[in-house]
C-alpha cells in the first residue's frame, strides 16, 4: 500500500495494514496530515490543538489493538492528559487536565491514537461552530458555509479525511447535525451508554459521548470498543452494552415510522426529498413504513431550552477563575474576581445561556419555567415509548435546512436555537439516533436523514445506516450507467 | 413580555456575571424571546407527567473505600492561575485593600 493513500482507508482497514505490518503505526496516525489533511485544514479549521509530536508518541505507544494506529480526531471538550482542553473558551486557555476521559483511555486501550483536539461551539453550545474562541470551523464541502454544530470540527475532519473517526458529544444534537451537514455518519448513543468521565460537562441529564465515521462498520467497531458501563460514571447505564456486531444484517421486515406531520411545513423541500430518497432506499432493502402522526417539535425546543440552560448555569458555576482557567488580574476582592473573570472569560452565547437557566432555576420562576419543562420532558419521553410499540426506528429530518451560511444565524438566537429542533428530542428522552448522508442537493451540499431507536437500540440504527450506506452506493452507480447510456443521446 | 432591566442585573449578579449597561435591552429582549417562545408548553396536557428522574435503578453504590485514584497537591494547583505554598491564592471575601 502506497503512504499517501492510507488517509482514505477505513479505519478497519487501517488498523489490519498495522497489524499485518504493511504500515506503521506512525504512518497511520499521521496518514491524514500527511495527505491532503495538511492543506485541507488551513482551510477548514477542523482542529483547535494539535501536536505532531504528542501524535508520535501515542503511535509509538500504541498497541496492536482493533484500532492499531487508527487515528481519530476528540473533540475538545473530552479531557486528554497529553493535550489542552478548553472547550474552545478562553476560560480555560491552555488548560491541560492530568487525566484521560473514560472513552479517551479505552480508545488508547485499543490502539487508537489522538490525531488533534476538534473545533467546537464554546462548551458545546451552539449549532454551527462558529461560537468557537479559535474562530469558525468551515464547511468541507462548500467553505461560505458552516459544518453544523457544535461538534463542527470533528464532523469536518472525518468528512475531509483527516481521519476515519471522530469522538464528539451530543446533549442537544451536537453529533447527528454536523454529521449531516458534513455528509458523515454520525452516531448519538442511548443516555449512559458511553461514560460521561472526562466529559466537561454542559447539561448533565443530556450530555452523551458520540462518534463521527465515515462507513457504518467503523462506527460498530468504536462504540463496541467504547461502551458499558463506567464506575467513575454514576449515570452510566448499567448492563452489557447492545450488541452491534450485527451492524450488517439488514432491515428486512424492520417498521421504520414516517410521522410526515413533522416536516410539512417550514422544512426545506431538499430535505423533504432527502427523506423520501431514504425512506425508498429503505424500503428496497424490505423495511416496511409506517406513517403516523408524531408531538411538533416545537414542545422540544421550549423544554430543552429551559432545562438545559439550567444544568448548564450550574456546571458551569465551577469555572470561578480559581482552580484553573482565566483569572481577572486586577480584582480587589473575591467577589469582584468571579465576576470579571467569568465575564471576560466566558462568550456571549454561552454567558446567554447561563443567564436563561439562571432566570428558569431562581425564586419566582421556577415552577412556571424549570418544573413545567421538567413535566415536559416526561411526557415527551412518553411519546417517543407509544412510538416505539409501532415501529422499530423512527425517520426524520436531523435539520430543517441544508448547511447554512457562516453568519446567517448569528444575529438571532432563537433562529439557532430553531435549528436543532428535530435532534433535541432523543436527548430529552435518552434514547439513541443516528444520521446518515444520502444523496447531496442539488447544489452538491450534503443531505442527511435522521433515524431514532428505542433504549440501547444502537445496534438496529447501524444496521439501517449500512443498509443506507449500500443503497446509496448502489444508486450511485445506477446513476453513473444512467449517464454512461444517456449520454450519446442527449449530445 | 419584555423582562425588566432590573430583573436582567438580579439575574446577572446570581450568575456572576456583569453586563454591561448599553448591552441591558439587548439581553433583555434575547431572553425575553426564548421565554416568550416557551409560552407553547402551556398548550400541552402534562396531566400525569412527573419530572424525570436520571438515577439508573440498579445503580449500586460502589465500596466506601478509596478507588486508587488520587491527585497530587502538585497536580491539583498545577492548573490554577495563583497558587503558594500548597493552597490556591484568593484575594479577600470581604472588600480588602486593592491588592
Amino acid at each position: 500500500m502506497s503512504g499517501g493513500e492510507l488517509w482514505r482507508l477505513p479505519a478497519r482497514s487501517l488498523a489490519e495494514a498495522v497489524r499485518a505490518g504493511t504500515c506503521t503505526a506512525l504512518e497511520a496516525a499521521s496518514a491524514g496530515w500527511d495527505g491532503p489533511g495538511a492543506r485541507w485544514e488551513r482551510d477548514v479549521h477542523a482542529i483547535a490543538h494539535s501536536d505532531s509530536e504528542v501524535r508520535a508518541a501515542g503511535a509509538g505507544a500504541a498497541p496492536p489493538g482493533p484500532l492499531a494506529g487508527v487515528p481519530v480526531v476528540v473533540k475538545d471538550n473530552l479531557c486528554t492528559r497529553d493535550y489542552p482542553t478548553t472547550c474552545c473558551s478562553r476560560i480555560l486557555a491552555g488548560y491541560q487536565p492530568p487525566y484521560d476521559a473514560t472513552v479517551v483511555r479505552r480508545l488508547r486501550e485499543a490502539g487508537g491514537v489522538i490525531s488533534g483536539k476538534g473545533n467546537m461551539d464554546e462548551f458545546a453550545m451552539g449549532s454551527s461552530t462558529e461560537y468557537s474562541c479559535y474562530g469558525p470551523t468551515r464547511n468541507p464541502h462548500d467553505l461560505a458555509r458552516v459544518p453544523g454544530g457544535s461538534s463542527g470540527g470533528p464532523a469536518a475532519a472525518v468528512a475531509y479525511g483527516l481521519a476515519p473517526l471522530a469522538l464528539g458529544s451530543d446533549t442537544g444534537g451536537s453529533v447527528r447535525q454536523p454529521a449531516a451537514f458534513c455528509g458523515v455518519i454520525g452516531l448519538k448513543p442511548t443516555y449512559g451508554r458511553l461514560s460521561r468521565y472526562g466529559l466537561v460537562a454542559f447539561a448533565s441529564s443530556f450530555d452523551q459521548v458520540g462518534i463521527f465515521g465515515r462507513h457504518a462498520g467503523d462506527v460498530a467497531l468504536l462504540y463496541a470498543l467504547l461502551a458499558g458501563p463506567d464506575p467513575l460514571d454514576a449515570t452510566s447505564r448499567p448492563g452489557p452494552p447492545p450488541d452491534v456486531s450485527g451492524w450488517d444484517g439488514g432491515v428486512e421486515g424492520l417498521r421504520i415510522g414516517w410521522p410526515a406531520n413533522l416536516w410539512r411545513e417550514g422544512v426545506d423541500a431538499e430535505v423533504v426529498a432527502g427523506l423520501e430518497e431514504a425512506a425508498a432506499w429503505l424500503e428496497r432493502a424490505g423495511a416496511r413504513r409506517v406513517p403516523f402522526d408524531f408531538l411538533p417539535g416545537e414542545y422540544a425546543v421550549a423544554t430543552y431550552y429551559l432545562v438545559a440552560t439550567a444544568e448548564a448555569s450550574s456546571n458551569l458555576a465551577r469555572f470561578d477563575g480559581m482552580r484553573y482557567g482565566y483569572r481577572d488580574p486586577e480584582s480587589p476582592d473575591l467577589h469582584a474576581l468571579y465576576t470579571r473573570s467569568r465575564s471576560a472569560g466566558f462568550g456571549a452565547e454561552v454567558q446567554r445561556r447561563i443567564l436563561l437557566g439562571t432566570y428558569a432555576l431562581s425564586a419566582g420562576y421556577y415552577d412556571e419555567y424549570y418544573l413545567t419543562a421538567q413535566r415536559a420532558r416526561a411526557r415527551i419521553r412518553r411519546e417517543y415509548e407509544a412510538a416505539f410499540s409501532r415501529c422499530d426506528l423512527l425517520l426524520l429530518p436531523v435539520a430543517p435546512t441544508l448547511p447554512f451560511r457562516l453568519g446567517e444565524k448569528l444575529q438571532d438566537p432563537l433562529e439557532m436555537y430553531l435549528s436543532d429542533i428535530f435532534t433535541l428530542g432523543a436527548n430529552l428522552a435518552g434514547i439513541p439516533g443516528l444520521s446518515a448522508p444520502v444523496t447531496p442537493a442539488a447544489g452538491g451540499l450534503p443531505r442527511g436523514v435522521q433515524l431514532l431507536g428505542p433504549d440501547d437500540g444502537e445496534g438496529l440504527l447501524l444496521r439501517a445506516a449500512r443498509a443506507l450506506e449500500v443503497q446509496g452506493a448502489r444508486a450511485r452507480l445506477e446513476r453513473s450507467h444512467e449517464v454512461e447510456f444517456a449520454w450519446p443521446t442527449k449530445r | 413580555m419584555a423582562i425588566p432591566r432590573d430583573e436582567v442585573r438580579r439575574i446577572a449578579e446570581l450568575a456572576r456575571l456583569e453586563i454591561r449597561e448599553e448591552d441591558l435591552d439587548r439581553v433583555a429582549a434575547e431572553l425575553s424571546a426564548v421565554l416568550d417562545y416557551a409560552q407553547v408548553l402551556k398548550r400541552l396536557d402534562l396531566a400525569g407527567c412527573e419530572p424525570p428522574s436520571f438515577t439508573p435503578l440498579a445503580a449500586a453504590l460502589r465500596a466506601d473505600e478509596p478507588d486508587g485514584r488520587r491527585l497530587t497537591p502538585q497536580q491539583a494547583l498545577a492548573m490554577a492561575p495563583e497558587a503558594e505554598g500548597g493552597f490556591f491564592v484568593a484575594p479577600p471575601v470581604m472588600g480588602g485593600p486593592e491588592r
